[in-house]
């Protein structure tokens, strides 16, 4: 574990390992509300957003894929809502009608704009680019040290960084609320909670953490960990604090575990290639939840 | 602003003047006047669909409503909220929910914490009190999913308590509880009438309307009768609240 695994190794670790704790806070809240289809639709829907702020600016640059995601998960969001609300259509009819659309639309779009030809193609944003994150300027773990090194640093690290601490800050913040709103909707309205904001924001947050997790480690990635590490810490756990921790555990087990598989298992099977990082992470992540559902004897 | 503890026996706990709400199916509730007195246990008594849950929802700002005036002792609820605990029925939450008895009833001090407040002893022992005031004391740890139905809602009417409001508004407090729970359920019920506070409950089992309440509000969206039980709660207007489909017990 030297040079080799800090310079093509230590930061798509690390990235995967950021975006599924991000992805997995708030997917403990939407489990908890039977709304991780949520999760699955959010990070969908961002594909026509990403493509049409392409359309619009023209480069691929963070901050215009993320608003285009956003302004994306954002309509798709109000569509959901208002369809549940406003024409009083089920909840999963909904979500399933709006993020076929808009993922269709996402399609059309890359299609016929020729932005398929710009690094934006459908293998991209199902497996994203864990792979290409490789820091070349380090030479070795001295490199953490080195600021030379460290301003090379591939983007997407600080950035996925700084979502993580955004995403755990407003959930630690709103924690009671949240778990509130979540357990008895009309007590909380009872007592003054913003139950609407809440919901939006819990929402909004998982939207933020599936798009900035979105172009690193792709759409199947960001599905998994909204929903595997949740679903599996809560068959372990009896508290909201409990299944929270568990799933970071599940999390960032999945990433670290996942990575080495891709990156080793088919050398040491004698495989001439590696496989998909963000697949093998995810399929990891559906092996620890069977392995909990095998763990736990369904109740009588 | 709000200072929960003395009582000044205001006329009424909550007044409601021309409420009406609409679903998309149509009006539920036409023009509803009502008046709760302060003191007193009210039952709100009608046939399914008549509008009862749909009454409390837009009274405490639930639902919206088309039209109409809520009054919580003399002022808009929004104001009131410290005063008013609200006890949902039981089957609209999911009791899977990862929460122990004592969780739940912790919830009831929200108003006191808010989001970042600390649970000092003293409020860990409020809720301590609540859940023993409702028999539940033993269960404090047990996971809810595992209470039966009559333990989870003491548990909701434990978190009711631990808010120590002055009016209690009730959604079928008794439904699918056994006889020991609606027994404990009354006792407490009629023990914060006896210190002054108020009580509004739906309720189904016509046969202990006058045992357990004093007074009633008879309602097919409208308000067919109100009133003490004595005078209010009689065949004339039983016939008028239900028409054909006349006094059959508790809906299961």
């Amino acid at each position: 574990m030297g040079a080799e695994f800090v310079a093509l190794s230590l930061v798509p670790m690390l990235v995967a390992t950021l975006a599924a704790i991000a992805c997995a806070l708030p997917g403990n809240f939407l489990l908890l509300r039977g709304q991780s289809l949520l999760g699955d639709a959010i990070s969908h829907v961002v594909l026509p957003g990403i493509v049409v702020a392409f359309l619009l600016t023209g480069v691929t640059t963070t901050p215009a894929m993320l608003a285009g995601a956003l302004a994306a998960a954002g309509l798709s969001v109000a569509l959901i809502e208002g369809l549940r609300r406003g024409a009083g259509v089920e909840p999963g009819a909904a979500m399933g009608i709006v993020f076929t659309t808009m993922f269709a639309a996402g399609v059309v779009l890359l299609e016929q704009s020729g932005a398929a030809g710009v690094h934006l193609d459908v293998e991209h944003a199902l497996y994203g680019n864990l792979e290409s994150l490789i820091w070349l300027q380090a030479d070795g773990w001295a490199a953490l040290g080195d600021p030379a090194a460290l301003a090379a640093l591939p983007e997407e690290l600080p950035r996925m960084a700084l979502v993580t601490v955004i995403v755990a800050a407003c959930i630690a913040l709103s924690w009671r609320p949240l778990i509130l709103t979540s357990f008895d909707e009309g007590f909380a309205r009872s007592i003054g909670l913003p139950v609407r904001m809440l919901s939006a924001g819990l929402v909004a947050l998982a939207a933020l953490a599936a798009v900035a997790a979105f172009s690193a480690v792709g759409s199947i990635l960001v599905i998994a960990m909204l929903v595997c590490p949740a679903a599996a810490a809560r068959l372990l756990t009896t508290s909201v604090g409990a299944q929270v921790a568990f799933s970071l555990l599940f999390a960032a087990l999945s990433a670290v575990i996942g990575y080495i598989l891709a990156g080793y298992a088919p050398l040491w099977l004698g495989l001439p290639a590696a496989v998909s990082a963000a697949g093998m992470i995810a399929v990891t992540a559906g092996i620890i939840l069977m392995l909990a559902m095998l763990g736990t004897r369904p109740k009588s | 602003m709000v200072d929960p503890t003395p009582f000044p026996i205001p006329e009424a706990a909550m007044t409601i003047r021309d409420l009406t709400v609409a679903y998309q199916e149509g009006r539920v509730l036409e023009g509803v006047d009502a008046r709760f007195a302060a003191g007193a246990m009210t039952a709100i008594v009608g046939p399914n669909g008549a509008g009862k849950s749909t009454l409390l929802k837009a009274s405490l700002d639930l639902i919206a409503r088309r039209t109409g005036e809520v009054r919580v002792f003399g002022a808009p609820f929004a104001n009131m909220r410290q005063r008013v605990a609200y006890v949902p029925q039981r089957a609209a939450v999911d009791w899977d929910f990862p929460a122990r008895a004592i969780d739940v009833v912790q919830m009831g001090l929200y108003g006191e914490t808010g989001a970042l407040g600390r649970l000092t002893g003293g409020l860990r022992a409020r809720a301590a009190d609540a859940l023993a005031r409702v028999g539940m004391a033993d269960f404090a740890k047990r996971q809810i999913g595992a209470l039966s139905g009559g333990q989870q809602q003491r548990v909701f009417l434990a978190r009711a308590l631990a808010q120590g409001a002055d009016l209690y508004v009730l959604d079928e407090p008794f439904a699918g509880v056994d006889a020991a729970t609606e027994t404990a359920i009354v006792a407490v019920l009629h023990s914060l009438r006896a210190e002054g506070r108020s009580v509004i409950a739906v309720h189904h089992d016509l046969a202990t309307v006058p045992a357990y309440f004093d007074r009633v509000l008879m309602l097919n969206r409208r308000v067919i009768a109100e009133g003490p039980v004595g005078t209010a709660f009689t065949q004339t207007t039983l016939a008028a609240t239900y028409g054909t489909a006349l006094p059959q017990k508790v809906p299961a």
